[in-house]
């Protein structure tokens, strides 16, 4: 049957561990001098965690997140989902950017498609059916059959999320993706992004500068230091979900994260 | 509405006026004929040339012969041209080699071909053939790599996240995120094949067909000069013609889908 076939894929929520080994990786500048992006960084994601990664540029947020994704590889150490070492990109693990990355040669479902198109288990019904299944999940439903460039940036980043989930990673890695966006438009995705974690459960990590954000979405934030990039410190969030950004004990706890970050780049800049 | 409507009136008063220096409007009182018939013919006999030669089948049959030539040296030229492009952006030794070549012949005319391709090939058609295909490939070469290389790497980054490998990516990502440019280049390809066949016809007469071009080149040896505006009219006629059937749909759904400058 078709239906339990669908039903099985949607219902279905793999999610899975992942852990972080020593990792290192250095960059070479145009200038030749070598930068030290991430020095021995280790760390454990539980399945169906919300992680959020945090700390100004250069802190080497991104450059991990590119490897947990498989984008990149690391100088030395690993990085293992579920026990498994990763050594490239993979449908397990689904990533969103800063910039919506959607192909404007494809209609917005058609944008979804695409992932779940490398997905050989399905035929294309079951694959429409799907796709159709996340855009109303996204709640852009209405707008399977536009053009990229007709839809508004938080439309976009809603395609970009809604393609990045349809083929049911077990892991969702997000890379700034509301930095570009205006703050009204924002505060809407954080209703919806934890409206979505609740829903499917998926572990994810987001990366941002923000801290503010970091603790409205995350249920863990761990804190990078730059120069070489170092895990600083790890908070745990208690505060009960759905979170407003707006929250005068997100406030208070922010407030006490900046002041962490604070101090120690205000100790390395002495 | 209005603006067709001032372009309509715009070219007829071309034809007005052209008509008035030749002596056509002589029954109206307007008798100028600044120029002698063999010089500058008027309308009405140029008219009667394209309207006789159009009933006795002779400009039709010399379009379709015309329109061959065309058709399969351009698509020689793509078939050649597109994956060469393709190469030269992904392999920077391909770009410095056959790249600078390319950026080279490119330069060149290709009337300039018109001799050595009668040495090679004498008059037949493979000689107007190299010369057309001589015209199109360069700039189709060039513009491929272009559009290769300007598509952004998010898109393939995205793409290989999403499990897709370097084969996939090519094809369904690469390809049509470079299709813009590709298809202005395929356009800019076009129109020198339609020049480079000009050229090569008016300048090399074989048996094999009377094409477009021969007709221009025998109005100028027989001092038919209203033959020579007529076939001209013609060769204007063919170019816009193949640009609203073959391109203008493709164009206008890359701007729906990308919502690029429409004006």
């Amino acid at each position: 049957m078709i239906q339990e076939k669908l039903h099985e894929e949607i219902h279905n929520y793999p999610t899975a561990k992942l852990s972080v080994e020593h990792v290192c990786k250095d960059f070479i500048t145009n200038n030749g001098s070598v930068v030290r992006a991430l020095d021995d960084v280790s760390l454990t994601i539980n399945e169906g965690e919300f992680v959020c990664f945090v700390g100004p540029s250069g802190c080497g947020k991104s450059t991990l997140l590119n490897i947990i994704a498989g984008l990149e590889k690391p100088d030395s150490g690993m990085a293992l989902i579920d026990g498994t070492p990763i050594t490239g990109p993979g449908r397990d693990r689904m990533m969103m950017f800063q910039e919506h990355a959607l192909f404007p040669w494809l209609d917005v479902i058609g944008n979804v498609m695409f992932g779940l198109k490398q997905k050989p288990n399905l035929n294309d019904k079951e694959r429409l059916e799907v796709a159709k299944y996340y855009l109303y999940l996204v709640k852009m439903d209405r707008f399977a059959h536009a053009n990229i460039h007709e839809l508004s940036g938080g439309m976009r980043q809603r395609v970009a999320l809604a393609r990045s989930l349809a083929p049911n990673p077990k892991i969702l890695l997000m890379d700034e993706p509301f930095s570009a966006l205006d703050a009204m438009t924002r505060e809407r995705l954080y209703g919806d992004i934890q409206d979505v974690w609740e829903k499917r459960r998926k572990t994810i990590i987001f990366v941002t500068h923000n801290v503010r954000e970091a603790v409205c979405l995350g249920s863990r934030v761990i804190l990078f230091s730059p120069h070489p990039g170092r895990v600083r410190e790890k908070f745990t969030v208690n505060l009960p979900r759905p979170r407003n950004i707006n929250n005068h004990d997100l406030a208070d706890l922010s407030q006490e994260i900046t002041s962490a970050l604070k101090g120690y780049t205000a100790a390395e800049s002495d | 509405m209005k603006r067709v409507l001032i372009t309509i009136i715009f070219f007829l008063l071309l034809i007005l006026v052209w008509a008035a220096l030749t002596g056509d409007l002589a029954f109206m009182g307007i008798d100028i004929a600044l120029w002698s018939p063999y010089v500058l013919p008027p309308p009405s006999t140029v008219g009667q040339y394209l309207w006789d030669n159009t009933l006795n089948g002779k400009i039709p049959l010399s379009m379709l012969i015309t329109l061959r030539r065309l058709l399969i040296g351009y698509a020689i030229g793509l078939i050649i041209g597109v994956p060469l492009g393709m190469l030269a952006a992904r392999f920077r030794s391909v770009n410095d080699t056959l790249g600078m070549l390319a950026l080279g012949l490119q330069a060149l005319p290709s009337v300039c071909w018109v001799p050595l391709a009668c040495i090679w090939f004498g008059q037949t058609e493979a000689a107007l053939l190299f010369v057309v295909i001589m015209g199109t490939l360069w700039s189709v070469l060039l513009s491929t790599q272009n559009g290769m290389k300007n598509v952004p790497p998010i898109y393939a980054r995205a793409a290989r996240t999403m499990g897709s490998t370097p084969l996939h990516t090519l094809v369904f990502v690469t390809l049509p995120a470079s299709a813009p440019f590709v298809v202005s280049g395929m356009k800019q390809g076009w129109a020198f094949a339609w020049r480079s066949l000009m050229a090569a016809e008016i300048y090399v007469s074989v048996v094999s067909g009377f094409g477009i071009g021969q007709y221009l080149h025998y109005g100028r040896e027989l001092q038919r000069m209203y033959q020579v505006i007529g076939v001209m009219f013609i060769i204007i006629l063919v170019g816009l013609l193949a640009d609203k059937i073959l391109f203008s749909p493709v164009e206008s759904w890359l701007h729906r889908r990308w919502g690029t400058g429409k004006e």
